[in-house]
């Protein structure tokens, strides 16, 4: 499968601030993203992330390192053609309606007139802006904003689409919605890169995932890969029995009225607390494995760094 | 077609910005105003209102080619809204040209409005139209173009504040470069002359475009006169946008 992103080496360093001094934010920047997938790009604040999609969209000019889009270099707007970006905190003309707006992004793609009309009215009706669609972009909310950048990035049917915290300032419903169309992305074949810090959402609907601290990328590849099927510990919950009865059995971690909720972390063990529960007629409420998660692995992997 | 869209875009925020109609509004106070100083001057009341007019349509032009033009590019960059488009497929040099073409539309759009006060007060004093008139203010209009590339190439790289002052004083040395010529008329040869004609050669010379003296004192205007300003002001803005456009591409946009 070709690539629809291939970054290499990359580096980036800026001189901010009145005496300008280096801070060099991207250290060699290597990642490919593959035709079809979607992508996640992790990291926590301030490690590159945004600086990596700047460069990849031309907005800033890397100081060393090859970017190539869909095959072509960054640096020629041929190979923004096939390309849909939404920024992060979009910020678009917010005297124009939404209608308005996406006609003046058609227009910088040439779109005919038929193509255009029929795709604002698709794309409205895609991220739920159908009612507001004549309403002037001031007078939306972050969320609603949102779903126009979203609107916009989609509107020359992007074959990539490069996601800059697509699913931030979003209501729960806003969020499942967002996430919904991202995974529609996949099954009409779109390439999705995004960064996101919600990362249930990105473990939800990447194919692979990169995490980026320092300016460097520490990990990556693909979720299955990454995220191992091993159970951490059990959760179980009891009522009818006070913490003290599973004292050496597992760790109490909460307690309300009379539940308590205890972490077993040996397996072996888990069977030991029902069999207690069972016998000191105790009730068991619940018993959940828990396995690892994404969110596991970015924790340790930002903490090791 | 993408700098149509962009120029559509910037005509549009243009004409919602208050500044533009606050001078509007003085320059047709300035117009106006001509007939009451008209009546109040001894001498050629038509040629009072004739020079008061026309000054007022250069001066007021002027201040919003550089009001409006100065924050035009940085807007887009403070406010971010540049992302969106640069991640279109478009150059950068569309998108200064685009913002340069929305200006000229505005100021071409305000400058017909303002000449149609200031004919329609001329026409009533004299019952008559001078093609003249029309030529003089075509040449501000050129002047307006050149001063608006200036104003965006400050902007493209400086604060509106410091591009406004950078622009005004570009202005103002235009208007008062041709003094250099007499100065290096006076001096005996040598570095001092050679210095003082470098600088004449590169500092604009925006008399090229003033034609207001002839045209209201009735002079005559050799025909190439016309031809060399009109090459002159396009050459310049030229120069101005290209350079304008080299700088723009150079940018980080952080």
């Amino acid at each position: 499968m070709a690539d629809a992103i291939r970054i290499e080496n990359l580096r980036k360093t800026f001189r901010l601030g009145f005496i300008p001094r280096p801070r060099e934010i991207l250290k060699g920047i290597t990642l490919s993203v593959r035709e079809g997938e979607t992508f996640g790009y992790l990291g926590p604040n301030g490690a590159g992330k945004t600086t990596t999609i700047k460069c990849l969209l031309g907005f800033v000019h890397p100081d060393a390192g090859t970017i190539e889009i869909l095959g072509r270099p960054h640096t020629s707007p041929r190979s923004r053609e096939r390309l849909g970006f939404l920024p992060e905190n979009p910020y678009f003309y917010d005297y124009l309606t939404a209608r308005e707006f996406l006609a003046f992004t058609a227009d910088l793609f040439g779109l005919g007139q038929e193509e255009k009309t029929e795709r604002i009215g698709r794309l409205l009706k895609l991220v739920g802006l159908e009612r507001a669609a004549d309403l002037a972009l001031r007078k939306y909310s972050r969320g609603m904003l949102q779903r126009a950048g979203l609107a916009q990035a989609l509107i020359n049917d992007p074959q990539l689409v490069v996601l800059d915290e697509p699913l931030g300032g979003m209501d729960p419903l806003g969020r499942k919605e967002i996430r919904d169309i991202i995974v529609r992305f996949k099954d009409e074949g779109k390439t999705v890169f995004l960064t996101s810090h919600i990362l249930q959402d990105i473990e939800m609907i990447c194919d692979r995932v990169a995490i980026i601290v320092g300016g460097r990328i520490v990990k990556e590849g693909g979720l299955r890969d990454l995220v191992s099927e091993k159970v951490l510990f059990t959760e179980v919950t009891v009522s009818g029995l006070p913490p003290q009865a599973f004292a050496g059995l597992g760790e109490s971690v909460s307690i309300q009225g009379d539940r308590v909720l205890l972490k077993v972390y040996d397996e072996s063990l888990v069977e030991a607390v029902v069999a207690l529960v069972h016998d000191r007629k105790g009730r068991l409420i619940s018993l959940s494995p828990r396995t690892e998660t994404l969110e596991d692995i970015f924790v340790d992997t930002v903490t090791c760094q | 077609m993408r700098i149509g869209a962009i120029a559509g875009i910037t005509f549009k925020e243009a004409k919602r910005d208050r500044i533009l109609y606050l001078l509007f509004f003085f320059a047709a106070l300035g117009i106006g105003a001509s007939r009451v100083l008209a009546i109040l001057t001894v001498g050629d009341r038509i040629k009072i209102i004739k020079d008061v007019g026309l000054a007022s349509i250069a001066i007021f032009g002027v201040l919003m080619a550089i009001l409006i033009g100065t924050n035009l590019v940085y807007k887009e960059i403070d406010k971010k809204t540049i992302y969106t488009l640069l991640a279109k497929p478009l150059h950068r040099a569309e998108f200064i040209l685009g913002k340069f073409c929305g200006l000229v539309l505005t100021l071409f759009v305000m400058t017909a409005a303002m000449t149609v006060i200031f004919l329609d007060i001329v026409f009533a004093h004299t019952g008559a139209i001078e093609a003249g008139l029309l030529v003089a203010v075509a040449y501000i209009f050129l002047e307006l173009v050149l001063i608006t590339a200036v104003a965006i190439l400050f902007s493209s790289f400086s604060t509106p504040i410091l591009s406004s002052l950078f622009a005004l004083a570009f202005y103002l040395i235009g208007h008062l470069s041709w003094g250099l010529e007499l100065i290096i008329r006076k001096m005996a040869p040598g570095p001092g002359r050679t210095l003082v004609q470098v600088l004449y050669r590169v500092l604009p010379d925006l008399e090229n475009f003033n034609f207001r003296t002839e045209v209201v004192h009735g002079l005559p205007i050799p025909p190439g006169i016309y031809l060399t300003s009109l090459a002159y002001g396009v050459c310049y803005t030229a120069f101005i946008l290209v350079l304008a456009v080299l700088i723009f591409r150079r940018r980080d946009f952080i």
